[in-house]
């Protein structure tokens, strides 16, 4: 078992990369400034650039149980963090009624106990120490959802009107994610450490490719590498391809049997890197093989 | 960590001085962080003061640029830190800014003001682009009384929007079990009423897009005023303006007093009555902005005369995306109040195939008849895509 928290910004690396997760320093640092400090982590990227999978790496490595929050417009208490189990409580007013309980103060207590509160991802993850609580795409959530976070990200803990307060006996280590399709709000941003998860340089995305498909070739797998780096450079495309496209089309080209990059596999696996038509017609024909070639030299 | 903190503090004034949210809360969380990283560093020192300091991604540059500046000698942190071999009488570049960044020094008179001054240069990078400053004082406090007024009765022609919450209501559609279980504890467990409870419906995130080029430069006055009441008047605005440029504008016009929200305005806009290229600009929102703003099911006033300088290469690629991310597309044309308007210019003809709607308003030189023409009839929300411009 892992020390909790890492002795150091080094060993928080190496605890990530031992997950077959390769951090450049800045992210190590705060990665590990998040677990020593206690403080939940905001991580803010384009999609497919490895934030949820961060989240993984930690729950897997430190090791703690994952608590996933997948989040959607308009959720609310009953699906995040806690509901009300009516059923039961309507049979428990039944009972007490065929017992003949007269007194209400015991049926009151009886009706709101423990037992009858379903926990929902956040309460699990605040009772179920020591946990790690993945909040997924916080922006799709709406704003009341974020006031509501506040309390848990500030202390965690959870107040549920009826019962009281519920606090955490471990404080879980928390990873925020979003995708910037709605900007956060500042007040969820202080209370957490902050990180921007960029696309990676040709050497970690190499890294990260071997780790993650070590079935690809090398020299097919530096050839993806150059043409999604040469991708991503200027505004020529609507949505570059992320990390996680890169990785999925070495892997299909693999599959393909190819052994290194050329235009007409390319052409016919486009659509597993790039996800808009316009960007894949920008692409085709002699723009393609050109591309192609380009990346061809520069991985050598 | 002693020598350190008032350097902290002090790069922390710098930050905010430069412009960013920065508070004794994130100097505390730097000084808290940096005594987990080692000092000796740069890069781990560098990473813990931005992911305590800055909480998004638009600062980097400024946060950057003032610590390249700030703690420009690497080794000064360290010799701050250090207890023993850092001479008193040595006192590192660091500290001495720091005395000149107090906050009883006057920022522009201070001769020796370097961080400030370069922190500025480094925050106007585009100022030459600021060739046409706006020129509000004209603005007389009669115009504005009764642009608020007017704006008092603006009400947006934009269907509500259910949402997945709730709020009691006694004669809501749907049984209310907590509350309904919580009024029985009175009565000892007899349920004596269901309570119910009703959706909670609210208007659709507003993004306005308004041309302030050229030739709609007579109108820029009463729009911005307009973009302004719609800002401050509720949640989910975001305002760009665009000439040859695409500009935000939504933090400058939350100010709520409309002459230091216009001054704000004018001070990042690059290119007041310049040429057009809506084409560009459309396509500047797509890739910058759309996916950050246009959850949610937002609505798009897009108000432009549709006459683009640019010969609207781009524009009907553009628009065709924008229409295909929002859940409304509405065209405001001044243009269109002429009689026998023909959608001749490239431009229009691009533009007017992907819009949902397409409104005339009818004298943009006051702001009553824009605010009589969007508070119109309701537009019924059919949830269609495929609208087609009346």
């Amino acid at each position: 078992m892992a020390d909790f928290p890492p002795r150091d910004v080094a060993a928080t690396q190496a605890l990530l990369e031992a997950g077959g997760y390769v951090a450049d320093a800045a992210l190590a640092t705060t990665v590990h400034l998040a677990l020593a400090m206690g403080r939940p982590l905001l991580l803010e990227g384009e999609p497919g650039t490895g934030k949820t999978e961060i989240a993984k790496v930690l729950a897997a490595q430190l090791p703690r149980r994952l608590v996933r929050l997948q989040c959607h417009d308009g959720m609310d208490l009953a699906s995040a963090a806690y509901e009300w189990n009516h059923a039961r409580q309507l049979m428990a007013i039944r009972l007490a009624e065929t017992a003949h309980e007269a007194d209400r103060s015991a049926l009151e207590r009886g009706l709101y106990d423990r037992r009858f509160l379903e926990p929902r991802p956040l309460l699990q993850a605040i009772e179920g120490s020591p946990a790690l609580l993945l909040i997924d795409e916080l922006d799709r959530a709406d704003e009341p959802f974020e006031a509501f976070l506040l309390e848990v990200l500030a202390d965690f803990q959870i107040t549920v009107p009826e019962l009281g307060t519920i606090r955490a006996q471990t404080p879980p280590v928390v990873v925020v994610t979003s995708n910037r399709t709605r900007e956060v709000h500042d007040a969820i941003r202080r209370r957490c450490l902050y990180h921007w998860v960029d696309y990676p340089n040709a050497a970690r995305e190499r890294a990260i490719l071997a780790r993650r498909a070590p079935e690809v070739p090398a020299a097919l797998s530096a050839q993806v590498v150059a043409f999604a780096q040469e991708l991503r450079n200027g505004d020529a495309f609507f949505k570059p391809p992320g990390v996680a496209e890169t990785v999925d089309w070495a892997r299909a080209l693999t599959a393909l049997d190819r052994r290194e990059l050329e235009p007409a596999a390319a052409e016919a696996t486009l659509g597993v890197l790039l996800k808009y038509q316009d960007d894949i017609a920008r692409l085709r024909g002699a723009e393609l093989a050109r591309r192609v070639e380009e990346a061809r030299e520069a991985a050598g | 960590m002693s020598a350190l903190a008032p350097n902290l503090l002090a790069f922390g004034r710098v930050l905010r001085r430069a412009g960013l949210p920065v508070g004794s809360a994130e100097s505390l969380s730097a000084a808290e962080a940096l005594s987990h990283v080692p000092l000796t560093d740069r890069a781990a020192f560098r990473a813990a003061l931005r992911a305590t300091m800055i909480h998004r991604r638009d600062h980097f540059e400024v946060f950057d640029a003032a610590f390249d500046l700030f703690w420009r000698n690497p080794d000064t942190p360290v010799r701050a830190a250090g207890p023993e071999d850092a001479p008193p009488e040595a006192a590192p570049p660091a500290a001495r800014r720091a005395a000149e960044a107090m906050p009883g020094a006057n920022p522009p008179a201070t001769p020796a003001g370097e961080p400030e001054r370069r922190e500025d240069a480094a925050l106007t990078v585009s100022d030459r682009e600021r060739l046409n400053r706006l020129d509000f004082e004209a603005m007389s406090a009669e115009e504005l009384a009764e642009a608020k007024r007017e704006i008092r009765r603006l009400t947006l022609p934009l269907a509500e929007r259910p949402t997945r919450r709730f709020r009691p209501d006694p004669s809501g559609p749907r049984a209310d079990l907590r509350a309904t279980i919580r009024a029985s504890m009175r009565l000892g467990g007899e349920i004596a009423r269901i309570e119910r409870r009703r959706r909670v419906t609210r208007p659709p995130p507003l993004v306005l897009l308004c041309d302030v080029s050229g030739s709609m430069a007579r109108y820029a006055q009463i729009l911005l005023h307009f973009m302004h009441a719609v800002e401050n008047d509720r949640a989910r605005v975001h305002s760009f303006v665009f000439g040859t440029r695409l500009t935000n504008v939504t933090r400058a016009l939350r100010n709520r007093d409309p002459e230091v929200a216009f001054q704000a305005v004018s001070h990042i806009l690059p290119d007041w009555s310049g040429g057009t290229r809506i084409g560009e600009a459309l396509d500047r929102f797509n890739r910058r902005w759309a996916r950050r703003v246009l959850g949610q099911g937002a609505v798009v006033l897009l108000i432009t005369d549709g006459l683009d300088r640019g010969g609207a290469e781009g524009l009907s690629e553009a628009a065709e995306r924008l229409r295909h991310s929002c859940r409304r597309l509405i065209w405001l044309n001044p243009l269109l109040r002429y009689q026998g308007f023909q959608p001749r210019a490239a431009g229009i003809r691009a533009l007017l195939p992907h819009v949902h709607e397409h409104r005339q308003v009818h004298n943009l030189n006051s702001l009553r008849a824009l605010v009589a023409t969007l508070s119109g009839a309701k537009i019924k929300d059919t949830g269609r895509r495929d609208g087609r411009p009346a």
